[in-house]
């Protein structure tokens, strides 16, 4: 029942052919490390096409998201990366997919309301509002800290 | 000499590096063996469960996925498939393929963990850090697969959220390998290493009559020969149509434990390499009503540390009126005190690393005791959920912290 | 002058300050090699200064169960044990900053005193944790000391002098004869791993067991203190054996005495880093026997030769 031969220091060649080998691991701040293309960071949402429906902040297991109406047919979105788990089910629900997953993953934030993240809709515009092939707005970027 | 033979008592837990949960084992020591051990639970209670009947089952779909953060995967799939059941839906064949392969590849990086934690305890942390390195490979697949690297979020009612693209296949398979490589090292390594050997075997003996009397699951079970694994038994998911092999063994110790899990992993390897090999074509998802239907259901899920038991009742809403979740660690714990029967302090560690804990997934109860009572018995009463939410809420403000605008659930106020 | 000259010697170079800088770069070839055996990137180099400063500046809690004088004495006595030591030490040369007739058994007791202090300092402590290592300390003690003992006992059997600088000079006069205690040296490394706690015979620390043994109440300055301890008893073990086993290349120049020295002692640190890599961690009982039933014997066959060796040489 015994394995036939024991030795001492079974794993000496393995280790000493480490010490030639790049190491696994790297100095992570300084070298850069990148998360898989399709991984699930923060949501996003392109604010101009969402109609308002809230099934996101419905279905959110975190109530991490809330939708507020900020004109006719246009809506500011907010999600509080403090209670979001990333689970990418809003961008699921989403009936008209205007929420997509980025693949952000450092998140830290020095202040708990930084990590509170709003999408704008673009200012109200004097002509009828949609307009289907919405270029990118200035809101599409960056989300700006809510205070 | 009476010094000698006195009793010491040390205090394993609830804070302790051995330790990657807060629990509670209180040792009594005579020289380095010990006497006697009192096992506590309850340092780590979350209330999943009476969380999951608060929110919608979608919502519950993450919660139960946080049960526990190496088998997420196991209770996702054995909530939905609770649910599912009650639904009465019927999951595509894709779907279940993908659910496998994302389970199998849960069980790859989960043993690879335990075999570095194991490492650790024993203080081989050479053994911690190339099985971690390896474990790297999996990690960043499930990532590219599902998204994350834990917590997958692949479920969803009738199917699965993300297809595998055909191209990703092969990637799977160079992974694995490059892991059978290494899972073969490990092997040869544990079957021929001294140190290794000698801080494994004949520890935390755990014979095949105890372990079924105590209610072992898992590869603490198979490695005292209790032939018993419910992807086998009580077939789900793509495991009917799969050929494997169940690991067992009879060496009833550490060892037997290390070896099971090794083996595993090399079936593990031959299932996936099946899986992909066999996988359908067809839609990955059914459509999924909101609300789930009158009705219960129980169902098993093989996880990597053992048999993951899940029930659910429905009631006919978006929410479900009851679930109960029974982890594999709450029936390994009860045998860890006779592992323990005349062993050393020393082997404390390996010992109960070597049921895979997962205590944080296990605690289900918290003791509320009259202060001043001494037996465990003493002072207890049942208290409703209206009067739980009270206590806690007046335990906290005693303590400085006030939660009462919070509209905590249970419907009290102020 | 001649006191300026000692006192220089003492606590500048090749005393003190010498040594507690070596004992810094040591800790971190010991540290980068164990990291890079298991594939990992490692500290920076400056990592062990920064920890050991790191730690002046933290606040040192004193337990109230503690003795707080044998507490507090405990980490200054293991370094002034240590420093002692260093001095009757030949580095480059055959002669040590002092030396005299029997320093090997001087230089073998100071060495024995670290292992003292970690036992009363866990003692004194008074916590269950603290008292358990201090209990397996001194226990493997018994284990490896007397190996270690005859292991360096033989080659001073051979020498005829229980003189380290005499030992040196001889071996200095015949320059092969180094090679017949190959056996004592690996002896003599293995029973290092026990003195200064390693693995495989790191029980009296076991992280996962008993926190950190003796030292699991020491924090701030005392834990840097006995922290700065044991590296500097790194060093000078590992002088001590380098001095014993491989007395070579030792009436160079300065300059190119202290690279053979500095190399010598690379040696012998990166053997202890592999062995600690490649092993688990022995029960106490495991260890005792080990140490009884293989280590112990293989010591006294070095012996034996050396004593036949003699009548013939």
């Amino acid at each position: 029942m015994r394995a036939p031969r024991h030795h001492l220091g079974e794993m000496v060649s393995s280790v000493l052919g480490s010490l030639f080998r790049k190491p696994a691991t790297i100095r992570y701040p300084y070298a850069p490390f990148k998360m898989p293309d399709r991984f699930r960071g923060p949501p996003k949402w392109e604010s101009d096409k969402c109609i308002g429906c809230k099934l996101c902040s419905r279905d959110c297991p975190s109530q991490a998201i809330t939708i507020t109406k900020v004109g006719e047919k246009r809506f500011d979105q907010t999600v509080d990366l403090g209670k979001c788990v990333f689970c990418g089910q809003c961008a699921e629900t989403c009936p008209r997919k205007v929420i997509t997953m980025t693949p952000d993953f450092e998140l830290a934030q020095i202040d708990k309301q930084n990590l509170k993240i709003t999408y704008h809709a673009s200012p109200a515009p004097a002509a009828p509002a949609p307009q289907p092939a919405a270029a990118p707005e200035p809101a599409k970027g960056a989300g700006e800290p809510t205070v | 000499m009476s010094d000698i033979d006195r009793v010491v008592t040390v205090p394993i837990g609830p804070q302790h590096p051995a330790l990657k949960e807060p629990e509670s084992f209180m040792v009594d020591l005579r020289g380095e063996k010990i006497d006697a051990v009192r096992i506590r639970f309850g340092y780590n209670h979350r209330g999943i469960e009476k969380g999951c009947e608060t929110r919608s089952y979608t919502q519950d779909l993450y919660l139960v996925e946080r049960v526990c953060g190496i088998c997420s995967f196991s209770h996702s799939t054995a909530f939905i498939h609770a649910v599912e059941e009650i639904a009465g839906l019927e999951v595509p064949v894709r779907a279940k393929y993908i659910r496998t392969i994302i389970g199998e590849l849960e069980r790859i990086h989960s043993h690879l963990l335990w075999l570095g934690v194991a490492g650790h305890e024993i203080g081989f942390d050479t053994l911690l850090m190339y099985t971690w390195r390896d474990r790297e490979q999996v990690m960043i697949l499930l990532a590219r697969l599902t998204g994350n690297r834990v917590n997958y979020g692949i479920n969803t009612y009738g199917g699965v959220r993300r297809d595998i693209a055909p191209d990703m296949m092969p990637e799977i398979l160079k992974v694995v390998d490059s892991l059978e490589e290494r899972t073969k090292h490990y092997i040869e390594l544990a079957m021929r290493e001294q140190t290794l050997i000698q801080r494994l075997s004949g520890v935390g003996k755990l014979s095949k009559e105890d372990a079924l009397f105590l209610g072992t699951v898992g590869p603490t079970a198979r490695a005292s020969g209790v032939d018993r694994d419910a992807r086998r038994d009580d077939p789900y998911l793509a495991y009917p149509d799969l050929e494997f092999k169940v690991v067992i063994d009879d060496h009833c110790d550490v060892y037997g434990r290390t070896i099971v899990r090794l083996g595993e992993l090399m079936q593990t390897y031959s299932i996936l390499r099946q899986l992909i090999k066999k996988i359908p074509d067809g839609p990955i998802t059914v459509k999924a009503p909101r609300r789930i239907p009158e009705g219960e259901a129980v169902s098993r899920y093989e996880a990597p540390r053992g048999e993951d038991v899940h029930y659910v009742r429905g009631n006919g809403t978006e929410k479900p009126e009851r679930v109960k979740v029974r982890a594999p660690t709450l029936a390994n714990t009860a045998s860890v005190g006779k592992m323990l029967e005349d062993g050393y302090l020393a082997d404390l560690p390996i010992v109960v690393a070597a049921i895979d804990p997962c205590f944080s997934c296990t605690d289900r109860m918290v003791g509320v005791r009259e202060s001043g009572t001494e037996s465990r018995g003493a002072g207890r009463k049942t208290m409703t959920w209206e009067e739980v939410s009270r206590y806690g809420v007046e335990w906290h403000k005693a303590r400085g912290l006030d939660f009462s605008s919070l509209g905590i659930p249970g419907g009290i106020e102020a | 002058m001649s006191w300026v000259v000692a006192g220089v010697n003492i606590l500048i170079f090749p005393g003190m300050f010498f040594l507690l800088v070596l004992g810094l770069a040591g800790q971190f070839v010991d540290r980068k090699l164990y990291a890079r055996l298991q594939s990992r990137v490692g500290p920076p180099w400056f990592q062990p200064v920064a920890d050991f400063f790191k730690l002046l500046g933290k606040e040192s809690v004193i337990p109230e169960e503690a003795d707080r004088r044998m507490f507090v004495m405990a980490p200054v006595f293991a370094l002034a044990a240590v420093v002692a030591a260093y001095l009757y030490i030949p580095l480059w040369s055959t002669k040590p900053i002092f030396s005299f007739y029997g320093d090997l058994v001087v230089v073998l007791y100071l060495l024995l005193i670290p292992t003292l202090t970690f036992f009363l300092g866990g003692w004194y402590s008074r916590s269950i944790f603290s008292t358990l290592g201090a209990v397996r300390s001194i226990t493997q003690l018994f284990a490896y000391e007397i190996p270690l003992l005859i292991a360096l006992l033989s080659p001073a059997l051979l020498a005829d002098t229980w003189s380290i600088s005499g030992m040196t000079a001889y071996y200095q006069a015949h320059p092969w004869y180094w090679l017949f205690n190959l056996i004592g040296l690996g002896v003599a490394l293995v029973t290092l791993l026990g003195k200064l706690e390693r693995v495989p015979f790191d029980a009296p620390e076991a992280e996962t067991e008993i926190v950190a043994g003796s030292f699991t109440e020491y924090s701030g300055r005392h834990l840097a203190f006995f922290r700065m301890a044991i590296d500097a008893e790194a060093i000078v073990s590992s002088s001590l054996v380098a001095a014993v086993f491989l007395p070579f290349g030792l009436g160079l120049p300065l300059w190119l005495g202290i690279i053979v020295y500095l190399a010598k002692l690379a040696g012998i640190l990166f053997v202890l880093a592999l062995l600690r890599t490649v092993f688990a961690r022995l029960r106490m009982d495991q260890m005792i026997n080990f140490c009884w039933r293989y280590v112990a014997p293989i010591a006294f066959l070095q012996v034996i030769i050396d004593l036949v060796l003699k009548e013939f040489l």
